[in-house]
């Protein structure tokens, strides 16, 4: 009996340690995109006006659909070095085909939804490890949007360009699209009873298997919903910059992998925090405004998502070393 | 012993070699004979250069799930731009360039592992990161670079001995000296070992951290030296030069028959898929398809190799 309350009490403070570094951790994508957002305020206070945030941040919306793509396909402990190149392909399909004969350019991206799924079973049936299945699918897809439009060109259907410049009343589209974004994937995957299961297969996949569940429905699922994810980030680049490249989304796929981790995410495990990623997403976006406003070349551009990512991994690993002592 | 009898065993690597062989002799046929010795021994050229950095990736990749590289593209084309700035164009500069190269390349590598030891965070995102920042130095130092190689360093790359290019010869040693280094050194079995569990090589004795900064260090060396050739070999620097090789070289780790997850690598099979992947661009070229048609069945051909052999991952 006593060592059973001693032990108890021991286990108390690890308790609570352990929700001061979940709390810490889910607030620390909100504190990077205050600070990149402090930062621009401070050095340019119009920015933040409506007009100011819709330009900055209308490139977010694309990068946080990528970044949910890439969320799903982390849950399920898998990586997806293909979206980039997919997107791209996505992207002229929607400048050509979308466009000129809307029932076919459907077709073609519903499809393209279809090979994702595909892949995720076929990746769970073969046991094959998805760095380089997704390696295959960057050339394959690379090759697809280089055949459809050898040169830069093409058109944004008109009602999705319209859509994408839709005036929201007061809040800018940008932030609209992101906060339903984030709020309905949150609900799915975390709230929902299905969601748990999904990220159990990330989680704990020997348990899910054993508890009855079919690991290889729960990879094509969270793999279709990459690819639905993917078109839409397709779609609403392609309404943004109106015409379409072969190589228009090739950051994709690194930007989309560091929006993940810098909202909270983790690579193994079913650790997963879509809101956060949201988050990322738009202080990766944001971060090219900061820097321009400091005067920065934009040869930097990237380097500076490079720190970011190491400056809140390396706070997160403090955040974990100090929680984990004991208080 | 136990795992050296599987070594001997597992033939999955020699695929490879029968794949290089049947796109070559696709290609042969279609231009009649025509060019067959040429195509090999550009070939074999070319594959220099995806060997390099595929031996780099396969000693990162061995040390087990979550290790790799992903610095290498940016890693390569500053080293690119750094043996050229340093060569200035001029022969008496060549050693001392390649030496710079060598140099930033082990900083890189230095630096990848030192984010993975003290952020403690996966080495797929410390190189992902370290990447973007390369990349940024690159195109900050290179911005409007035009040094052309120094003419002795670029009729080096391409020379050639008995018809076969001195570079492919140079990393055949090189490849044979890593064999060497992989199987009978404590620094290369130590990678092995924790490739197949960390823990267990660590119980054993292994100095874990010092294998680990060894093999990033040697990846990133690598890269270096790879970028100073290619700079050569190509008649001029760009940060782009290295690009190619991230998805080259860990196609050429798992087509060659190196196990994803780490523990079992093969160099051997390094050249034989190098030269498989080099010899199928050939064989496309001749064909005369567009880039679009290359692109699509190098994925294909990458994502059939990896199902055909995803199965032996469970039999293990």
């Amino acid at each position: 009996m006593r060592s059973l309350v001693g032990a108890r009490e021991e286990r108390l403070p690890l308790n609570a340690s352990r929700t001061l570094r979940r709390s810490l951790r889910a607030l620390l994508p909100c504190f990077s995109l205050a600070l990149v957002l402090l930062g621009i305020a401070w050095l340019n206070p119009r920015a933040l006006s409506y007009f100011g945030l819709n330009l900055m941040l209308n490139l977010g919306i694309p990068v946080a659909f990528a970044t949910m793509a890439q969320l799903f396909v982390m849950t399920v402990n898998e990586l997806d070095l293909s979206i980039g190149t997919f997107i791209s392909f996505v992207g002229c399909v929607v400048a050509t085909w979308l466009r000129t004969d809307p029932i076919w350019g459907t077709t073609i991206l519903l499809a393209g939804i279809c090979v994702y799924a595909l892949l995720g079973a076929v990746i769970h049936w073969r046991n094959a490890p998805s760095i380089v299945v997704t390696l295959g699918m960057f050339f394959f897809w690379q090759g697809m949007a280089i055949l459809l439009l050898p040169k830069p060109g093409g058109k944004a259907p008109v009602w999705l360009h319209a859509l994408i410049n839709l005036r929201t009343p007061l809040v800018p589209l940008p932030i609209v699209v992101g906060a339903v974004l984030a709020l309905v994937v949150q609900y799915g995957l975390m709230r929902t009873s299905y969601g748990a299961i999904l990220r159990g297969a990330g989680g704990n996949p020997v348990a899910l298997k054993r508890a009855g569940w079919k690991l290889i429905k729960t990879k094509t699922i969270m793999f279709g919903l990459a690819g639905l994810f993917g078109v839409l980030s397709g779609l609403t680049l392609i309404g943004l910059t109106t015409s379409a490249d072969a190589n228009i989304g090739r950051g994709y796929t690194l930007l989309s992998i560091a929006g993940v981790i810098l909202g909270g995410g983790e690579f193994v495990g079913g650790r997963v925090f879509p809101i956060g990623a949201v988050i990322g997403a738009f202080t990766l976006t944001l971060a090219g405004s900061l820097l321009n406003f400091m005067r920065i070349s934009p040869d930097w551009q990237v380097g500076a998502e490079g720190l970011i990512l190491i400056v809140v991994l390396a706070a997160r690993a403090l955040i974990n070393r100090t929680a984990a002592s004991p208080l | 012993m136990k795992a050296r009898g599987a070594l001997v065993r597992d033939w999955s690597w020699a695929w490879s070699y029968v794949g290089a062989f049947l796109v070559w002799l696709a290609a042969i046929i279609f231009t009649r004979g025509y060019g067959a010795g040429g195509m090999l021994t550009g070939g074999l050229a070319l594959a220099a250069f995806s060997v390099l950095t595929a031996i780099a990736q396969m000693f990162v990749i061995t040390l087990g799930p979550g290790n790799v590289d992903l610095s290498l593209p940016a890693n390569i084309g500053l080293a690119s731009a750094i043996a050229m700035k340093v060569m200035g164009g001029s022969d008496a500069m060549i050693l001392l360039g390649i030496f710079a190269a060598l140099g930033a390349g082990l900083v890189v590598g230095l630096g990848n592992y030192l984010l993975i030891w003290l952020l403690r965070i996966p080495p797929i995102i410390a190189t992902l990161s370290a990447n973007f920042i390369i990349q940024s130095v690159g195109i900050s130092y290179g911005r409007g670079l035009q040094v052309k190689p120094p003419p002795a360093f670029a009729a080096f790359t391409t020379a050639r001995f008995l018809s076969i290019s001195i570079l492919a010869i140079g990393t055949a040693v090189f490849t044979v000296v890593m064999g060497l280094c992989l199987h009978r050194t404590v620094f290369g079995r130590g990678v092995l070992a924790i490739g197949q569990n960390a823990r267990a090589a660590w119980l054993a004795g292994v100095a874990v951290e010092r294998t680990r900064l060894f093999t990033y260090t040697l990846s990133g060396a690598l890269g270096g030296v790879c970028g100073a050739l290619l700079a050569g070999y190509f008649r001029g620097s760009s940060l782009e030069i290295g690009e190619e090789y991230l998805l080259v070289s860990i196609a050429c780790v798992v087509i060659g028959g190196t196990s994803v997850t780490g523990g079992k690598a093969n160099l051997l099979g390094l050249w034989g898929s190098a030269l498989f992947l080099v010899l199928l661009l050939t064989m496309l070229n001749t064909f005369g398809v567009s880039a679009g048609v290359r692109l699509v069945v190098t994925g294909l051909v990458i994502l059939g190799v990896i199902l055909a052999a995803g199965g032996q991952k469970t039999l293990r």
